[in-house]
């Protein structure tokens, strides 16, 4: 086993800091979606990098990670929805000025 | 027949009871109509008293053996626990000789009130029916208590005609007089009602204690009963009385009755006076039945008397009743010596006669007794209407010492008075007071020779003597005064003799006066076994013997009586206001003294008004200052002075303490409702509702707001730091 598991571990906890900095930083609602993205996939690497080195010969890691993906498939599809319908209504995509639940 | 008037009996004093509700009630007014129905019924209901009456009468005449088993017929009354009162008639021979004498002297005397009255004439007294209406209830109560089969009703009558005799004494109470000590017809119906309670109250003691040892109070059970009144005899009563028997003490005690009804000393008093009444209702009640009521309770409780003397050969109440009777007629004839009203005069004698009967019965001479009550009732009931008859021929004068001369003036008053005047002295052989009173003397005299000298039947007999001796004098006075002389008043001279109504009936009686004596013939005279009066009334007592010596010494009393009594007034006739010359002889001899007293009745009123009179008013006082001003009255004001004071108190505390404690909670409920009113507008609006609002505000608008900025990368950031700086904690401490 040349790469170790800490190296996916490192990547995912790259990809998902990442992801992270962009939902946090992004003013544009599409970018903080995509970064959502990227967390929820950092979280599929680990999912998979735990099942394929510490339990290969239960199968739970890989459904998960299905369960995941078709997750995240679901988030997207209303998420961009939502943005849609923002967008329709308020006619911005600025997620500064969606301040709606403001006190 | 016998059967049938016996079982009519109970109707005798039914008749004038009906005839008293009747007047009373329907012909009551002062019309002649109604004077007129009023009589016709009072005679008719006492004319049915007498038809029957007599029929009972003479049917127990000719009973045999009515003495042992006399008729006794009876209805129960009411019940009283267990035993029934029984109401009914009894008949024996004292009930039937009483009966023969009451209804029909009842019935003279009604017939003579309608003349006294003055029925259809101008003097008709204003009460005529009322009048009427009285004597029939009186006549119902004599008859009731004659009839009688126990003492119950006996009371009860007796006590009817107690009540009659104050109404009749005091018929005419609108009277008074200008002499203020002279006793008026309503005072006089006072005393005489009051004082014969005093003689009741005894009598009803002596019925309760009958009752309590019989549980019964009919003659069967109790007076005629042997073997229960020689248990009385033999029962010793409280010791306190020394041994007498529980006999003796009834007896006493129920002769305490007598001494009031039959005036005896010292219950006498109320009779002179009684006088005041009308003089039919004198003849009625004081002369010839109520009076005689007394002799005869007297006569009805002799087996009580007697069976002691059968126990014990001596019975003490007998002993005083004979004391008492024969006292009273020596004191009583002694005084009618000095009175100068004719009617007085009368009123006197009765009580010395009623004296003889009531001495007669205490001796044990009980047929004697109860024959003088019969024939004394005969003559003393034609010497009052006679009297009447005087009075109302002289226009209401009623001094003999302004009368004086009416022999011619009133002729057939004068015959029948002579007739009752001899009986009543017991004017040898022709009269009938002769035969009863010498039985008397007779029997007095016979116990005296057995008991001794210095015996007490002595002291009767001598008394009775003395007395006999008086009554000639005084009836010999009385007629002399009456009618012999001149008239000495105006009223006297324009005298005129008294309608049919008056003086038949006391023809009538005139002849009873004399002739009834004979009934009473001593056997020695008339043959063994003719004593008619002794063998009807008295088998069961042996007759009295007779007694040469007695007999003329009494005869010689009433006609030397009579006799002196004519010479000392009669020969020489009083001219007008000349003194009484008996009074005149006894100041001679230094005795004026004495004949003032007789006049003044020795003074017993006077006394009895210094004494009980005063005594009682005296008590009244006593008591009214032991009420008013010692100590009730002190006391409850003395209580009510302490509930004020205390209820004063009461007051300064209420001021002072619990209105002040009431303030005081008040102030403090109010000093206290100011503290919270001020804790709830200051602590709890300003500090805590409003300060919590303000603070809430405050914070929303200062902290809360400001994070809330409605951008959800802000809210995310705030997420991580918050899940980094928990994973920091979770890696420093793990």
């Amino acid at each position: 086993m040349a790469v170790p598991l800490h190296w996916y571990l490192i990547v995912a906890a790259a990809l998902f800091c990442i992801g992270l900095y962009g939902v946090l930083s992004r003013r544009n609602a599409i970018g903080i979606l995509m970064g959502i993205e990227l967390m929820l996939n950092a979280v599929n690497i680990n999912l998979v990098a735990f099942w394929r080195y510490l339990t290969p010969a239960v199968s739970t890691g890989q459904a998960f990670a299905l369960f995941a993906f078709a997750v995240a498939a679901a988030e997207a599809a209303v998420g961009l929805a939502l943005i849609i319908a923002i967008y329709r209504s308020r006619d911005t995509v600025i997620i500064e000025d969606i301040d709606l639940l403001r006190g | 027949m016998r059967e049938f008037f016996f079982n009519l009996t109970w109707l005798i004093p039914l008749f004038p009871l009906l005839a008293f509700f009747v007047i009373i009630l329907f012909t009551n007014e002062d019309t002649k109509k109604h004077h007129k129905l009023s009589h016709i019924i009072a005679i008719g209901a006492i004319g049915l008293s007498w038809i029957v009456g007599w029929g009972v009468a003479f049917s127990a005449f000719t009973t045999p053996h009515l003495g042992e088993h006399p008729i006794h017929i009876t209805a129960p009354w009411f019940p009283t626990g267990s035993t029934v009162f029984n109401i009914g008639v009894w008949v024996d021979p004292l009930m039937a000789v009483t009966l023969f004498m009451v209804p029909f002297v009842c019935l003279m005397i009604f017939i003579y009130s309608v003349g006294y009255m003055g029925y259809d004439t101008h003097e008709v007294d204003p009460h005529y029916s009322r009048f009427f209406a009285y004597i029939a209830l009186f006549a119902a109560g004599m008859l009731g208590l004659v009839v009688s089969e126990n003492l119950l009703t006996l009371f009860i009558s007796w006590e009817i005609m107690g009540l009659c005799s104050y109404l009749l004494i005091g018929f005419w109470f609108e009277k008074n007089y200008p002499d203020p000590k002279q006793i008026t017809p309503r005072q006089a119906g006072l005393k005489a009602f009051l004082t014969t309670k005093v003689g009741d109250a005894f009598l009803f003691l002596g019925l309760l204690y009958l009752y309590g040892q019989a549980g019964s109070l009919s003659y069967a059970d109790t007076l005629f009963n042997e073997e229960f009144l020689h248990h009385l005899a033999e029962t010793p009563a409280f010791p306190i009385l020394g041994g007498w028997s529980v006999a003796s003490v009834i007896g006493a005690l129920m002769f305490g009755g007598a001494v009031g009804k039959s005036a005896q000393f010292p219950l006498h008093v109320w009779l002179p006076d009684a006088m005041e009444g009308p003089t039919p209702v004198s003849a009625l009640i004081h002369a010839a039945t109520m009076v005689s009521a007394g002799v005869y309770l007297v006569a009805r409780i002799f087996p009580l008397l007697h069976i002691v003397v059968e126990v014990e050969h001596h019975n003490p109440a007998m002993g005083l009743i004979a004391f008492i009777g024969a006292f009273t007629a020596l004191f009583a004839s002694v005084i009618a010596v000095a009175q100068n009203d004719i009617k007085r005069v009368l009123a006197y004698s009765t009580i010395s006669q009623l004296g003889y009967m009531i001495a007669a019965l205490g001796i044990g001479a009980f047929v004697a007794g109860a024959f003088h009550l019969i024939t004394h009732a005969f003559f003393k009931a034609l010497l009052f209407l006679g009297s009447g008859s005087v009075i109302i021929g002289c226009h209401h004068e009623q001094d003999m010492m302004e009368m004086g001369g009416l022999k011619d003036k009133m002729p057939r008053t004068f015959w029948t008075f002579v007739a009752g005047g001899f009986a009543l002295s017991g004017f040898p052989i022709i009269t009938a007071g002769f035969w009863s009173k010498d039985e008397i003397l007779a029997h007095a005299w016979d116990e005296f020779l057995h008991e001794g000298m210095v015996s007490w039947p002595f002291f009767v007999w001598l008394l009775l003597t003395l007395a006999a001796f008086l009554t000639a004098f005084y009836t010999g006075r009385q007629i002399s005064l009456t009618f012999l002389g001149k008239p000495r008043g105006h009223h006297a001279e324009h005298a005129h003799e008294t309608p049919n109504s008056m003086t038949v009936p006391l023809m009538l009686l005139a002849v009873f006066a004399v002739t009834l004596g004979f009934a009473g013939m001593p056997e020695e005279i008339v043959g063994h076994g003719n004593n008619w009066f002794h063998g009807f009334v008295g088998h069961e007592y042996p007759a009295t013997p007779l007694s040469l010596l007695v007999m003329l010494l009494s005869a010689a009393l009433a006609v030397g009586g009579l006799g002196l009594g004519w010479l000392v007034y009669g020969r020489k006739p009083l001219a007008h206001g000349e003194m009484d010359p008996l009074e005149r002889a006894m100041q001679k001899i230094g005795l004026g003294w004495l004949y003032e007293a007789m006049r003044h009745k020795f003074y017993f009123d006077e006394l009895y008004h210094a004494t009980v009179i005063r005594g009682v008013i005296k008590l009244a006082d006593i008591f009214f200052y032991f009420d008013n001003r010692w100590v009730v009255d002190p006391i409850v004001n003395l209580v009510g002075r302490v509930g004020r004071l205390l209820s004063d108190i009461l007051g300064i505390f209420d001021l002072r303490v619990i209105d002040g404690l009431v303030d005081l909670a008040g102030r403090t409920g109010a000093s206290l409702s100011a503290l919270s009113g001020w804790v709830d507008n200051v602590v709890v609006d300003d500090i805590a509702v409003n300060g919590t609002g303000r603070v809430t505000g405050w914070i929303g608008a200062r902290v809360l707001r400001p994070i809330q900025t409605g951008r959800a990368q802000n809210y995310l950031l705030v997420a991580l730091i918050t899940v980094l700086a928990l994973l920091g904690l979770y890696l420093a401490y793990l």
